[in-house]
C-alpha cells in the first residue's frame, strides 16, 4: 500500500467528512429531502469498489461466494439508486421549465 | 504498470471521485441544479469503479466482472420501470444492498481469520454488524411499503428480546475483535445474530413510520460502509460512507422532528405501553357522503380552495386529473393551493416529486408553517388520499399513538371535502376524527376516478 491510512488520520477525514455531509444538508429545502436521500443512497454504492477487492483478494470457496453476493449488491446500490435519482431529479427540472405558462 | 504507480493513480482517482460526490451532493441540494449532482456524483462512482480494476494481486476477475454487470442490469432496469409512488421501497431495497455489502466485506476479511489489528477487526464488526442490521432492516422497510408485509409483529417483551439479540451479536464481535475466537462459526454467529436483530427491530414499526426507518437504515449503511472503507484502507469509501452517515442523521433527525416524535419514540414506541389497539375507533358521530356534483359547484363558486394530497393520491395516480382540475378553478378566478405536510405520501418531498411530476407549480405549492393559518379563510379543503396527516386527534387526544404530530388543520376549513376509496382507518390504522365532522363530507371513490367526476363537475357549472 502507498498511502497508509492510520487510525489519527482515519479520524482527521472521518471528522471532516461528518462535518461535509452535515453541511450538505443542512441548507436543503424540503422539497429535495427525498432525491437527496436518495442521492446519498446512490453515494454509499462506493462500497462497490471495497466489495471488488475483496473479492479479488478471497481464497476458499466461502469468501468468493460472499465477496460475490457482496459486489452484485453494491452493484445494484449504485446503479439503483442512480438511476431513481436520476429519474426524479428529470421531474425537477421538467417542471421548472413548467413553471412560468404554469402560472396565470 | 508496477504495483507503485497503480497504487498511486488508484489513489488519485479516489481523490477525485470523493471531490466529484461531494460537488454532486451539494450540487443536489438546489433545485436548480439538483439534475447535474448525479451526473456528477455518477462520473465520480464510474471513475472509482474502472480504477480499482488495477489494484495489484487481484483474482477473480471473471466473477468481479459478472457481479458488476447483472448486479447493474437487475437494477438498472428494475429502477427504471418502478413507478414513482414506489420509489421510497425501492431505495429502501437498494440501501439494503449497499448494506449487505458492508457486511458481506467483513465477513470475507473476518472468515479468512488472519490476524488483524484490534482496532482494524473491531471497526470490521462493527461495520459488519450496521451492515447487516441495514440489510435485513431495509429488506423489511421494502416488504411493509410494498404490502408484502402487513401486520406489526409484536410481543411482550420484544424490546429485551431485541435489546438480548444485540447483545449477544456484540459480544461474538468482541470474542472476534480481541482475538480471543476467530472461528467461522463464531464469525456466522455475529451476521446471523445481526441480521434477526435487523428484522425483529423493524417488524414492529408502522408503516407510517417507515420513512425514518429508511432514512436512519441510509444513515447506517453510510457508516458501515465507512467502517469498512477503513478496514480496505480505502478513503474513498471512508468519505463517501461518512458524509452519506452524516447528512442520513441530519436527514432522520429532520423526519422525526417534522413527526413530532424524537427517533427513539419512533424505534421503540410501536410496542409497550401505549395500548394502540385500544385507543383507536372511538369517534362519534356518522360519516357523511357527498356526490360530485355538488362538490363541483361548492368549489367553483369558492374564493379558496385548499388541496391536501397525501399517498392515497399518488397510489390512484391521480395528480395529473387533481392537477387539471385545479387549473379549471384557476381559469374560474378560484384561489387554488396545495398544502403539503412534511410527511405525506412515505417520504419527505415525495409529495413534492409526484406534484411537480405533473407539472404544478412551485409558488402553489406550500408547507406546513406556511398553509395552516389559512384553512380558515378556505371554502373548501379537499382531501385526496390523506388521512393521519390531517387527523385533529393528534391535536386533542392525548391517547392516541399520533398525538403531538403537528398536523395540517384542514377541519378549520368551512367545507371538508374527503376523497376516500372506502371507509378504512389510515396508514397507521388510527381512526380519523376529521372525517366525522359536522363540515365533513365523504366523496367515496377511486382519487382518479373521483377527481375526474370533480372535473365534469367543475366544467358543468
Amino acid at each position: 500500500m502507498v498511502v497508509t491510512i492510520t487510525g489519527i488520520v482515519a479520524l482527521y477525514i472521518f471528522m471532516l467528512a461528518a462535518f461535509t455531509g452535515y453541511e450538505i444538508i443542512a441548507k436543503v429545502p424540503v422539497i429535495l429531502h427525498t432525491p437527496l436521500m436518495s442521492g446519498s443512497n446512490f453515494v454509499h454504492g462506493i462500497v462497490l469498489v471495497g466489495a471488488m477487492v475483496a473479492l479479488g483478494n478471497a481464497d476458499s470457496t466461502l469468501e468468493k461466494v460472499i465477496g460475490f453476493i457482496g459486489v452484485f449488491m453494491a452493484a445494484g446500490n449504485a446503479a439503483g439508486g442512480y438511476v431513481v435519482t436520476e429519474r426524479m431529479l428529470e421531474m425537477f427540472k421538467s417542471s421548472g421549465a413548467r413553471k412560468k405558462p404554469g402560472t396565470h | 504498470m508496477n504495483a507503485t504507480a497503480a497504487n498511486w493513480l488508484i489513489q488519485c482517482s479516489y481523490l477525485l471521485t470523493a471531490f466529484l460526490f461531494v460537488m454532486g451532493l451539494k450540487r443536489m441540494s438546489s433545485p436548480v441544479t439538483a439534475r447535474s449532482g448525479i451526473v456528477w456524483a455518477g462520473a465520480g462512482m464510474l471513475v472509482a469503479t474502472l480504477f480499482t480494476f488495477l489494484e495489484p494481486g487481484m483474482d477473480n476477475y471473471i466473477w468481479i466482472i459478472t457481479a458488476i454487470v447483472v448486479g447493474t442490469a437487475v437494477a438498472w432496469i428494475s429502477g427504471k420501470r418502478v413507478a414513482m409512488t414506489n420509489m421510497p421501497q425501492m431505495i429502501a431495497l437498494y440501501n439494503g444492498f449497499g448494506g449487505g455489502a458492508a457486511a458481506a466485506i467483513a465477513a470475507v476479511e473476518l472468515y479468512k481469520g488472519e490476524h488483524l489489528s484490534l482496532v482494524v477487526s473491531t471497526l470490521a464488526v462493527i461495520g459488519g454488524i450496521i451492515g447487516a442490521v441495514s440489510f435485513s432492516g431495509s429488506l423489511i422497510a421494502f416488504g411493509k411499503l410494498q404490502g408484502l408485509i402487513r401486520k406489526s409483529f409484536r410481543f411482550g417483551g420484544q424490546q429485551v428480546f431485541n435489546l438480548l439479540l444485540l447483545a449477544a451479536a456484540l459480544a461474538l464481535g468482541a470474542m472476534i475483535a480481541s482475538g480471543y475466537n476467530v472461528s467461522a462459526n463464531v464469525v456466522t454467529g455475529v451476521f446471523v445474530l445481526a441480521l434477526v436483530f435487523g428484522v425483529m427491530m423493524t417488524l414492529p414499526i408502522g408503516g407510517a413510520d417507515m420513512p425514518v426507518v429508511i432514512s436512519l437504515y441510509n444513515a447506517f449503511t453510510g457508516l458501515a460502509v465507512a467502517f469498512e472503507g477503513f478496514v480496505m484502507q480505502n478513503a474513498a469509501m471512508i468519505i463517501a460512507g461518512t458524509v452519506v452517515g452524516s447528512a442520513g442523521t441530519l436527514l432522520t433527525q429532520l423526519m422525526a422532528r417534522a413527526m413530532n416524535r424524537s427517533l427513539g419514540n419512533v424505534l421503540f414506541s410501536g410496542f409497550g405501553d401505549t395500548g394502540g389497539a385500544a385507543a383507536t375507533g372511538e369517534v362519534a358521530g356518522s360519516m357523511k357522503p357527498i356526490e360530485a356534483s355538488d362538490v363541483g359547484v361548492m368549489m367553483a363558486f369558492g374564493q379558496k380552495v385548499i388541496v391536501v394530497p397525501g399517498y392515497g393520491m399518488a397510489v390512484a395516480q391521480a395528480q395529473h386529473k387533481v392537477w387539471e382540475l385545479c387549473q379549471l378553478l384557476i381559469e374560474r378566478g378560484v384561489q387554488v393551493r396545495f398544502a403539503i405536510h412534511p410527511v405525506a405520501g412515505r417520504m419527505p418531498g415525495h409529495m413534492n416529486v409526484l406534484l411537480a411530476e405533473a407539472g404544478v407549480p412551485y409558488d402553489l405549492i406550500a408547507d406546513l408553517d406556511e398553509i395552516n393559518a389559512e384553512f380558515e379563510t378556505a371554502d373548501v379543503a379537499l382531501i385526496i388520499g390523506a388521512n393521519d396527516v390531517v387527523n385533529p386527534v393528534a391535536r386533542n387526544d392525548k391517547s392516541s399513538p399520533i398525538y403531538g404530530m403537528p398536523i395540517l388543520n384542514a377541519d378549520k376549513a368551512k367545507n371538508v371535502i374527503v376523497i376516500k376509496r372506502g371507509q378504512g382507518a389510515g396508514f397507521s390504522g388510527i381512526e380519523n376524527a376529521l372525517f366525522y365532522l359536522d363540515n365533513t363530507r365523504m366523496l367515496y371513490g377511486d382519487g382518479q376516478a373521483a377527481a375526474a367526476q370533480l372535473i365534469q363537475a367543475v366544467k358543468a357549472v
